[in-house]
């Protein structure tokens, strides 16, 4: 703003939200590092969608743990944005590699749903320090998928004869996170599992997020709950209101 | 019986009914093609369009798209229909409607008196043949007031929804947004809070405070939380100082059930919401959002095309005589609306919808990050959509929403069009500004910011 005087009257303001308030104006316009700042943001943001997942290094990070690494049906990104449907479902092939594992309480499967950077981020590193708090528990294999949605899980969980599949997926991008985690946790997995028969525990960052630690101790009280009680979804949230999801009241997007 | 069939260029053309001609003469867009719904192919789209145009209006009057024994929007769209006021129209086709649309005889007052008379599904079949100079030129024609503390939709004038959103509802980082919103001149359609918590404790202090901000500036505007209507009739029983009543819609009862809403609750939250007699120069009293695609979302769309469905939804929303109506386009998602070019269409179709339905319709014009958009799309939209004559658009600061996670309008851009276009605020709402000097006399922006460092200092 042009005859700005004295100190700037935002400052203290600032300090209450990330929000991007006080910017000032070149006329009407954002003054030109504000604009850059949030150009900078949004190709971040778009950068964590259309980056593809290195599951090499991925695979490498969770061992010792074995992993299979599949694809959807959808070929590409392209095909991945605007067809949720192909993105629940295995692609083309017999996928050989899950069979013959022997029946597990749990299974992982890590989708790179929207965001890469949270898979390549905090995917392995989760998995592992759910290990202390699923103790005793019988682990399959984890199952790492190429343009997953979150429903991909009741296919794969399935296929392996899981009692619980825990799908870990990188949630839509903002500007200011680009690299949340989310985990959805379903009972008994097979194709055709409504979304109201999942549990969720989202915003799994390093900005003012879920820690690793926390929500690996949040997978575990669910897990066994889930396993003790046989179900999840909204069954198994109303005992735990301190897990419920935050309700923006929104038209939703379905993950 | 009708049949759904043309001859182009030599081939022939057949769809099964009103509803299959109808997905297949929308123009192209995701959430079509996920519902495996849309044109095969694009001369099949044409084909379709050219059917649609020969359908007389009167078909949609005895053939609907979701049966009426099974869905109640549809009986509220033929059960509420004016004949009187489809009079003068009822001879015309689809086609000729559209042509008398653009047409020097088509004047704002015979268009705005057609309203009851036009159901969803004939405005939106006018809607698939035209182009977006078309949506523009004929929804300028059909200007809509309504009223609260200030007076929306005036000639001239574009309002704007402050929303001031904040991950945890930190109560002062939302008065900070606030703030930041009013020295940009920002907020005379509403002050609307998207909850980060949706429940009735939250919802309550919220509101509280909305209002406390609002006595002490004695700003005329109208405040919002938008939690769901059923929070809001227990928050209005409980005697919080609500405003306006939120609620998000659609076009079929399946989906509205999605919500977890019917029309009589909505009549119930209505009603309740006109017995607190808030408003001071007139009693529009709801808020209601939509977006296409929400009734596939939910699963609920009957093979219906999401354009359509989102016609529907107006004609839910118009049964309340809502203050605010905007469609969140842009929102829901790249599965339902691809790219800018998609978005900017549907923005424009929904615009024009809503205005000739008589809504009072705004905008959201936004993105979310997996979408093929950025803030130049945005920019297309907003500038078109206030030459369209939109109601009000929906502005957060720096044009991120730090609680939604998507991108919107910036207070800036509503001083822009405001600016470049000669656009004003609300009157009653443009009297306050002028009489704090958050803007001059001739509705700029002041080179001093000294009005801003008052309004801060008056918050502290």
């Amino acid at each position: 703003m042009t005859g700005a005087r004295g100190k700037d009257p935002w400052d203290r303001l600032r300090a209450a939200t990330p929000a991007r308030i006080g910017l000032g104006r070149a006329g009407t316009a954002e003054p030109l590092p504000a604009s850059l700042d949030f150009q900078f943001a949004h190709a971040r943001a778009r950068d964590a969608v259309h980056r593809g997942v290195d599951f090499g290094a991925l695979a490498a990070a969770l061992a010792p743990h074995e992993t299979i690494l599949v694809d959807s049906a959808c070929p590409d990104r392209a095909t991945y944005l605007r067809r949720p449907d192909l993105g629940r479902r295995l692609g083309p092939g017999d996928w050989p590699a899950l069979d013959g594992h022997p029946a597990a309480d749990l299974v992982f499967v890590v989708a790179d749903g929207l965001s890469a950077d949270a898979v390549q981020s905090h995917a392995a590193a989760l998995i592992h320090a759910c290990a202390e708090p699923l103790a005793g528990l019988m682990i399959g294999p984890v199952v790492l998928v190429r343009q997953g949605r979150v429903a991909i899980g009741d296919a794969i969980g399935a296929r392996l004869g899981a009692r619980l599949v825990v799908v870990l997926i990188g949630e839509r991008p903002g500007l200011t996170v680009a690299d949340s985690l989310g985990a959805y946790l379903t009972f008994a997995p097979r194709p055709g599992r409504r979304d109201s028969e999942r549990n969720c525990i989202s915003n799994i960052h390093g900005r003012g997020g879920q820690s690793h630690a926390e929500a690996a101790a949040k997978i575990a009280w669910l897990a066994r709950a889930a396993l003790a009680r046989s179900v999840t979804g909204i069954a198994l949230k109303d005992d735990v209101p301190a897990l419920a999801p935050a309700g923006p009241t929104r038209l939703a997007e379905r993950p | 019986m009708t049949l759904y069939r043309t001859t182009f260029g030599g081939e022939t053309f057949r769809f099964a009914d009103l509803r299959e001609t109808l997905a297949a003469a929308s123009p192209l867009r995701s959430g079509d093609e996920l519902a495996g719904i849309a044109a095969q192919t694009g001369t099949a789209r044409v084909a379709a369009q050219a059917v649609l145009a020969d359908l007389p209006l009167a078909t949609f009057l005895n053939e609907a798209v979701i049966p009426y024994d099974s869905d109640e929007v549809t009986r509220l769209i033929l059960d509420s229909h004016d004949a009187a006021a489809f009079a003068p129209i009822r001879s015309m086709t689809v086609g000729g409607f559209r042509d008398w649309l653009l047409s020097d005889a088509a004047t704002p007052e015979r268009v705005t008196a057609l309203a009851r008379g036009l159901t969803p599904e004939m405005v939106a079949a006018t809607s698939k043949l035209m182009r977006n100079r078309d949506l523009i030129a004929a929804a300028r024609k059909a200007p809509v007031t309504a009223a609260f503390r200030t007076t929306l939709g005036l000639p001239g004038r574009i309002g704007s929804r402050l929303q001031p959103n904040h991950p945890s509802d930190d109560m002062r980082g939302i008065a900070a947004s606030i703030l930041d919103g009013l020295s940009y001149g920002v907020g005379d359609a509403v002050i609307g809070i998207n909850p980060a918590t949706d429940n009735i404790p939250n919802a309550i202090a919220l509101i509280e405070m909305l209002d406390e901000l609002r006595q002490r500036h004695a700003i005329p505007t109208q405040s919002c939380v938008l939690t769901h209507v059923t929070n809001a009739i227990e928050i209005m029983a409980r005697g919080a100082p609500v405003d306006l009543v939120f609620q998000s819609i659609a076009g079929t009862e399946a989906a509205n059930a999605g919500f977890g809403v019917s029309l009589s609750v909505l009549d119930e939250a209505h009603d309740a919401a006109l017995g607190l007699g808030r408003g001071s120069v007139g009693q529009n009293v709801m808020y209601f959002e939509t977006g296409q695609g929400s009734a596939l979302s939910a699963e609920a769309h009957h093979g219906v095309d999401q354009q359509t469905l989102e016609a529907r939804a107006h004609a839910v929303a118009r049964r309340y005589k809502p203050l605010l109506v905007n469609t969140v386009v842009g929102f829901i998602g790249p599965e339902y609306l691809y790219d800018g070019k998609q978005i900017i269409r549907a923005g424009l179709e929904d615009h024009f919808c809503g205005k000739l339905l008589g809504l009072p319709m705004g905008a959201d014009v936004c993105h979310t990050n997996h979408a093929e958009a950025d803030q130049n799309d945005m920019d297309v939209l907003m500038t078109l959509l206030a030459h369209a004559g939109a109601t009000f658009l929906i502005a957060v600061p720096g044009a991120d929403d730090v609680m939604l996670n998507y991108q919107s309008l910036s207070f800036h851009d509503i001083a822009y069009l405001r600016n470049t276009f000669g656009l004003r605020a609300a009157p009653e709402f443009e009297a306050w500004l002028e009489a704090l000097g958050l803007i001059d006399a001739g509705g700029h922006l002041p080179d001093t910011d000294a009005p801003t460092r008052a309004l801060i200092a008056g918050a502290a």
